[in-house]
């Protein structure tokens, strides 16, 4: 096993990974004006930036999902238990001890077990709960008929503003992360460049240098 | 063009009848004539006939009446319709509770009552002659007054104190149109012969003067709107669709839409059917239920229109355009004398310079206000009166009407009113509302003239046959005016954050999720679960640093 400089971010992956940075961090500053919690914009403003924002990130995570099935790269962010232990203990202990990064990355399995678990945890609970709630939100004109105490508006408003603080928390704890082990610009780049250091066996650098030699750095 | 022909016209016959006028003798006070600009241009008439030259208007007719009977002899059902129109019987029962309401009956924050104050009061009944509201209004068709909204000469009056009859020659010295100008003589044919369709001035006499002056009452319907900028009235205004009252309240058999007593409150059908008659004076009614375009926000605030009322954002404040409204009055005070005489304080200063009563010895204490902003309360459409054998509790302060409506309720949505703050006489053993006599100059009870509310309300009281304890007093009452004219252009509607806002307009409005008015708890839950995340960050982190004596955590290599 040798590490290599491999391509692991296609094009897509990383403008689908920066377009939603820019649009949560636009959907968190206008959701707390709408909220209430700063005045920084004008409440009309927020609400229509907010709107057009989500919109924007509901297309995009169509194409997004789409992608994920027809690429196969949905297999990343299968839960596995091998190595979540090594990685949960070197967060609570090894980090602090100077210890190195339990895990390695490979080829199928660019996120450490903690990650890919993170990651499925917020495709499948966090987003879904921002839109669905989002959306029926949005929709208040077509049921608010059927809700005429306002009991529903309520409910349907607080789901969706503690699921966007819980979007805030998890970019507060990914982006700590990256501080960690190899350190911020470290792990940053690779979303930028497409680029991270990656096991390959030699059958799969073999492969790469044959076949997708473009994803391999010399 | 028109106009200026119109102006000729009227000062030739003022100079050929030789009538007394201003350029001419000089004597002002003597005799006034019509007031200048008074005369408004009638809309550019469609109609077949021109009245001028029907043969039955050319006579020097010697009462209202006489022309209302010249009127009847084309107009063959106009009196039946008007007679049982609410602008007659002033007589109103509610369905539902059965509660008989009309200007007749209830008792209000401004002038109190009409009964024992006829003359006075019923100076703007759409008659001559209803001098005792105990009786219906009368039922001889001529004493229907057609003038009073289909004069367009300009120079139509009804004085201020002959039940509905206009200052004819001789005009006694003093006397008052319903508007409070110094009165002068009418001519009859000529405001015969120029009737058309109603103006803003015809409507405006009575509707602007309501409580004893211009936009005493309502607060939304005032002398400025006879030529409104747009700003003041975005309908209104030459500069705008020039709407006359009857754009919107548009009336079938005499009958006039829109009424106070049973308001559309949620007009959820919109724009009617193609070639039907619009029968309803709501904004929906031209505009639609959705009023507003299909972009982001156009479709957020067509939701809105569900629950809000279109006049909450698009009247921002009433009594704009330069005409205060009385948002105070505190008959308790009434009464004082100087030296003996009664005395007035003018402590209002109006935006145009006119000084306005704070005190009169005949009304109390007042207060005034232009540029109000609204108060706001769901609203069905349905206002229950406190009238006068409505039980009270002195104790608090008495709504002489409650709006009706809930959030719960389909029909309610949020609508402004003007809140007026009464203090008025009641009988403090029956706890009711009283009657008062004000008005009646020669006799030894009316207040106007005697300055003692225990004759004034003893002798209204036997008037009405009411019961009454002799033992009175003063309460605290407020009363709601719906507001739904001077609709501001679009530009000045409300902004979002005027309520969307910690202590936005709808603070006092119960019960309705309204992001942006404070924190919720959806809210301080996620507030709290991402202040963990960043302490829990920031521990992990300065353990690191700690550990690892500044160094990077981690780092190898």
């Amino acid at each position: 096993m040798a590490e290599r400089l491999v391509k692991v971010y296609s094009v897509f992956n990383r403008v689908w990974h920066w377009s939603q940075v820019a649009s949560i961090f636009i959907l968190l500053f206008t959701g707390l004006r709408v909220m209430g919690l700063h005045t920084l914009i004008p409440f009309k403003a927020a609400v229509v930036v907010h709107t057009a924002a989500a919109l924007a990130l509901l297309l995009l995570w169509a194409f997004a999902t789409f992608w994920l099935f027809t690429t196969g790269a949905w297999r990343q962010f299968i839960p596995t238990r091998t190595g979540l232990r090594a990685v949960l203990r070197f967060y609570a202990w090894g980090v602090f001890r100077g210890e190195e990064h339990p895990y390695q990355k490979r080829l199928r399995r660019r996120h450490n077990p903690l990650q890919a678990v993170s990651y499925l945890a917020l495709k499948l609970v966090l987003f879904p709960a921002i839109w669905s709630t989002g959306i029926v939100y949005l929709l208040h004109g077509v049921w608010m008929h059927l809700d005429p105490g306002g009991q529903g508006l309520w409910l349907v408003a607080n789901l969706h503003v503690l699921a966007g603080f819980a979007i805030a928390a998890f970019v507060v704890v990914h982006v700590y992360l990256l501080t960690i082990g190899h350190g911020f610009r470290e792990h940053v780049r690779p979303m930028i460049t497409g680029f991270e250091k990656v096991a390959l066996t030699p059958e799969q650098e073999a492969y790469l240098r044959a076949d997708e030699p473009g994803r391999l750095k010399p | 063009m028109r106009i200026s022909k119109r102006r000729i016209a009227l000062i030739l016959a003022a100079a050929l009848a030789g009538g007394p006028c201003l350029g001419q003798s000089g004597e002002e006070t003597a005799a006034p004539t019509s007031p200048p600009g008074a005369a408004q241009s009638p809309m550019a008439s469609a109609s077949t006939a021109d009245h001028s030259k029907f043969k039955i208007l050319q006579q020097s007719f010697a009462s209202g009446p006489e022309v209302t009977a010249a009127c009847l002899s084309c107009h063959t059902e106009a009196s039946d319709q008007v007679m049982h129109s609410l602008h007659w019987t002033w007589d109103y029962t509610q369905p539902g509770t059965g509660t008989r309401l009309g200007k007749a009956s209830v008792i209000n924050s401004f002038c109190g009552n009409v009964a024992a104050n006829e003359q006075r009061c019923t100076s703007c009944h759409a008659g001559y002659g209803w001098d005792d509201v105990r009786e219906p209004a009368p039922t001889n068709p001529a004493q229907v007054d057609c003038l009073a909204c289909h004069d367009r000469s300009g120079q139509y009056a009804k004085a201020d104190n002959l039940a509905g009859h206009p200052p004819l020659d001789p005009v006694p010295a003093d006397a008052k149109t319903i508007t409070g100008a110094d009165a002068w003589p009418v001519d009859l044919a000529r405001a015969a012969q120029s009737v058309g369709p109603p103006g803003r001035d015809n409507c405006g006499n009575c509707h602007f003067n309501g409580g004893g002056g211009d936009n005493v009452k309502h607060g939304d319907l005032s002398s400025a709107l006879l030529a409104p900028s747009r700003a003041t009235d975005v309908h209104m205004s030459a500069d705008g669709p020039n709407f006359t009252c009857d754009t919107c309240h548009v009336s079938d058999r005499h009958k006039v839409a829109g009424s106070r007593y049973d308001v559309l409150a949620h007009d959820a059908r919109g724009l009617p059917d193609p070639g039907m008659r619009r029968d309803v004076a709501t904004c929906e009614s031209c505009h639609s239920a959705k009023p507003h375009k299909p972009t982001l926000i156009g479709l957020k605030l067509n939701d809105h229109a569900d629950r809000i009322a279109c006049q909450t954002c698009h009247i921002p404040e009433f009594a704009r355009g330069g005409v205060a409204t009385k948002t105070v009055w505190d008959w308790s005070t009434a009464g004082r004398l100087k030296d003996g005489k009664p005395y007035s304080i003018d402590g209002f200063t109006q935006s145009d310079g006119e000084a306005l009563h704070t005190y009169l010895s005949t009304k109390g204490d007042f207060d005034w206000a232009e540029n109000v902003v609204p108060v706001y309360a769901w609203f069905n459409g349905q206002v229950r009166y406190t009238t006068a054998d409505t039980t009270i509790d002195p104790s608090a302060v008495v709504e002489i009407n409650s709006v009706q409506g809930a959030r719960e309720d389909p029909a309610s949505r949020i609508w402004p009113f003007k809140r007026m703050e009464g203090r008025q006489a009641y009988d403090t053993v029956l706890n009711r509302l009283v009657h008062t006599q004000v008005w009646g100059p020669k006799t030894e009870t009316a207040f106007w003239t005697n300055f003692d509310w225990g004759k004034s309300i003893q002798a209204a009281m036997d008037y009405v046959g009411a019961e009454y304890s002799g033992q009175f007093g003063f309460v605290d009452t407020h009363m709601y005016w719906p507001i739904t004219h001077m609709v501001a252009p679009a530009a000045d509607a409300l902004d979002c954050q005027s309520c969307h806002a910690p202590d936005g307009r709808l603070a006092d409005v119960a019960g309705i999720y309204m992001p942006g008015t404070g924190t919720p708890l959806g809210g301080r839950i996620g507030l709290a679960l991402l202040l963990a995340a960043l302490a829990g960050v920031g521990v992990h982190g300065a353990l690191r640093l700690i550990r690892r004596e500044g160094g990077k955590g981690g780092h190898h290599g």
